[in-house]
C-alpha cells in the first residue's frame, strides 16, 4: 500500500499533445487528472500502468457554466467546486452528489471526468447523470463525439472511450418547471464507497401528477441499474409512498448485488428499498418547489 | 527522475532527482524532513497525512509532488504565525484533544481548511467536513469541541476583543 508500481511521467502542455501520447502509448498509458482513484489503484497494483499522462492541469477543461437551456461541466472540475457552482444551486441533485462524494480531501482533488472515465462500479456522478440524460463530451485524435451517459459505462471499469480519447466534460440539460431530482448513498463511512445508492428524478403537472421519471440503482452491479418499466410505473400516478414502493419493486426485486463486505445480496436489497422511499420523497418535494437539503447517508 | 520547485510554508524548496511519481507526502517527510505530517495507510483512507493546497485540504499520499508545484502548499509546521499558536492548535492543547496524537496534524490541516471556508459551522458542518479523518483513539468528541472553541477564539479574535476564553 506505499509506493505505487513504477511509471513513466508525461506532463503534455495541451489537449491535442496530450491525446496524441495517450495514443502513441497506447492501453497501458493511464491519464491522470485528479488522482483520486486512480493513484490509490496504482498503489494496490491494479492493472499494468507503464505511464501515467498528467492532464491535471491542461488549460480550459475545468469550466462550469449555466446556461439557458443546459448546463456544462468541464471534465477536471472537481467535486468540491461542483457542488459549490451555481449548477448545484439550480440541480439540487447535482449538490447532494457532488457534496457527498467521499470526504473533503478527496473532493477537493477529484474531477467529474475522472470519476466517470473510471468507470467503477461504485462511483456516483454515472448514476446521478443518467437521472439527468446527461451528455459525455468525448474527444480523440480523430476529432469530437457525444455519448448519452447511459451508453457511456459498458461494464465495470469498461467504457467506450478508445485508446487516445477523453472526457472533456458532460452537459446536462436543464429540466423544466416542477421537476426535481436527488441522489443519495448509504455509506459506512465517509470516504468508503456506498453499499448502496439511488437517484430519482420526478417531473409533475399543475395536478401533482408525474409526468416523467428517471430512476437508478448505484453501487449494486458491474453499471447504473436502470429500469423503463419502474419509470412507467411512477408516471401517472401522484407518487404517493405506495406508488414509490411499487415502482422501487419492479427496478430493486431484478437486481443481485454481489454479496461483499459491505452486506449481503438481501440485506443491500433492503437498503435499496428504503433509499427509494426516501430519495423518491426528497426529488417530489423539490418538484413541488421546496427548497431542501440532502445528503449522504451513514451507517 | 523529476527535480521539484515547491512552496512550502512560505518558503520554496527545490529537490532534486525524485521519482517523477513520488508523492508529496514522501517529499515532505524523508527529503525535508517535515515529519508533523504522518503516513497513515498511505491508500486514501485515513486523512492522517492531510495538508492544504491553496488553502484546500488534500491527502498528500494521494497526490504527486509534481502536480504541487506552483501551489501554496501548507503543513502543519507553518500553521502557527511565528510564536503565536493557530487557534486550533491552542485549543487542541487547552481540551486535551489527542491521545495518542498520530492523527492530530492532519485532523489540525482539515480543521483549518473548514474554519478558512466556514468560519462559524454547526455541528453538522463539522461532521460533515471533517469525515475524512480517523481517530482510531475515537477522540471525536474532543476534536469536534476543539473546532467550535476555535471558531469562538477567531469571531472574538475578529471583533477585537482580548483575554481568555472561558
Amino acid at each position: 500500500m506505499m509506493y505505487p508500481a513504477p511509471f513513466r511521467y508525461h506532463r503534455p502542455e495541451n489537449l491535442n499533445a496530450a491525446l496524441q501520447l495517450l495514443q502513441r502509448l497506447g492501453e497501458d498509458a493511464k491519464p491522470l487528472a485528479g488522482g483520486q482513484t486512480l493513484i490509490p489503484m496504482l498503489k494496490m497494483r491494479v492493472g499494468d500502468v507503464t505511464d501515467l499522462v498528467d492532464i491535471g492541469r491542461l488549460p480550459d477543461l475545468d469550466e462550469i457554466q449555466l446556461g439557458e437551456s443546459e448546463a456544462r461541466i468541464g471534465a477536471l472540475a472537481t467535486h468540491a467546486r461542483i457542488a459549490a457552482s451555481s449548477v448545484a444551486q439550480r440541480l439540487p441533485s447535482v449538490r447532494d452528489c457532488a457534496g457527498g462524494i467521499a470526504d473533503a480531501q478527496v473532493r477537493a482533488r477529484g474531477t467529474i471526468g475522472g470519476s466517470i472515465s473510471t468507470g467503477d462500479p461504485s462511483t456516483d456522478w454515472a448514476p446521478m447523470l443518467h437521472t439527468m440524460a446527461a451528455i459525455v463530451e468525448i474527444q480523440g485524435p480523430g476529432g469530437k463525439r457525444e455519448v448519452a451517459i447511459d451508453d457511456f459505462i459498458t461494464d465495470a471499469y469498461t467504457t467506450v472511450l478508445q485508446t487516445g480519447e477523453l472526457v472533456t466534460g458532460v452537459r446536462i440539460p436543464l429540466p423544466p418547471a416542477r421537476s426535481g431530482g436527488a441522489y443519495i448513498g448509504y455509506k459506512r463511512s465517509a470516504p468508503a464507497y456506498p453499499t448502496a445508492a439511488v437517484g430519482i428524478q420526478l417531473t409533475l403537472d399543475e395536478n401533482d401528477v408525474c409526468i416523467a421519471a428517471r430512476c437508478v440503482l448505484s453501487a449494486v452491479a458491474s453499471r447504473p441499474v436502470t429500469s423503463a418499466a419502474a419509470d412507467a410505473a411512477l408516471v401517472g400516478t401522484r407518487l404517493t409512498e405506495e406508488d414509490l414502493r411499487a415502482a422501487g419493486e419492479l427496478i430493486i426485486a431484478d437486481t443481485n448485488p454481489p454479496a461483499d463486505v459491505r452486506g449481503s445480496a438481501d440485506y443491500k436489497r433492503s437498503v435499496l428499498r428504503g433509499l427509494f422511499l426516501q430519495v423518491g420523497a426528497k426529488a417530489l418535494q423539490r418538484a413541488k418547489g421546496e427548497n431542501i437539503e440532502g445528503e449522504h447517508n451513514y451507517v | 527522475m523529476a527535480s521539484v520547485k515547491l512552496e512550502i510554508n512560505g518558503e520554496t524548496h527545490t529537490v532534486a532527482d525524485i521519482a517523477a511519481d513520488t508523492p508529496l507526502l514522501w517529499v515532505l517527510r524523508d527529503s525535508l524532513g517535515l515529519v508533523g505530517t504522518k503516513y497513515g495507510c498511505g491508500g486514501g483512507y485515513c486523512g492522517a497525512c492531510t495538508v492544504q493546497l491553496d488553502g484546500q485540504a488534500v491527502r498528500s499520499c494521494s497526490v504527486t509532488a509534481v502536480a504541487a508545484q506552483g501551489k501554496h502548499i501548507t503543513t502543519i509546521e507553518g500553521l502557527a504565525n511565528g510564536d503565536e499558536l493557530h487557534p486550533l492548535q491552542q485549543a487542541w492543547i487547552e481540551l486535551d484533544v489527542p491521545q495518542c496524537g498520530y492523527c492530530q496534524a492532519g485532523q489540525i490541516m482539515n480543521a483549518a481548511a473548514l474554519l478558512e471556508s466556514n468560519p462559524s459551522p454547526s455541528d453538522s458542518d463539522i461532521n460533515r467536513a471533517m469525515a475524512g479523518n480517523i481517530c482510531r483513539c475515537g477522540c471525536y468528541v474532543r476534536i469536534k469541541q476543539a473546532i467550535q472553541q476555535a471558531s469562538s477564539a477567531l469571531a472574538f479574535n475578529a471583533m477585537g476583543v482580548e483575554g481568555e476564553l472561558s
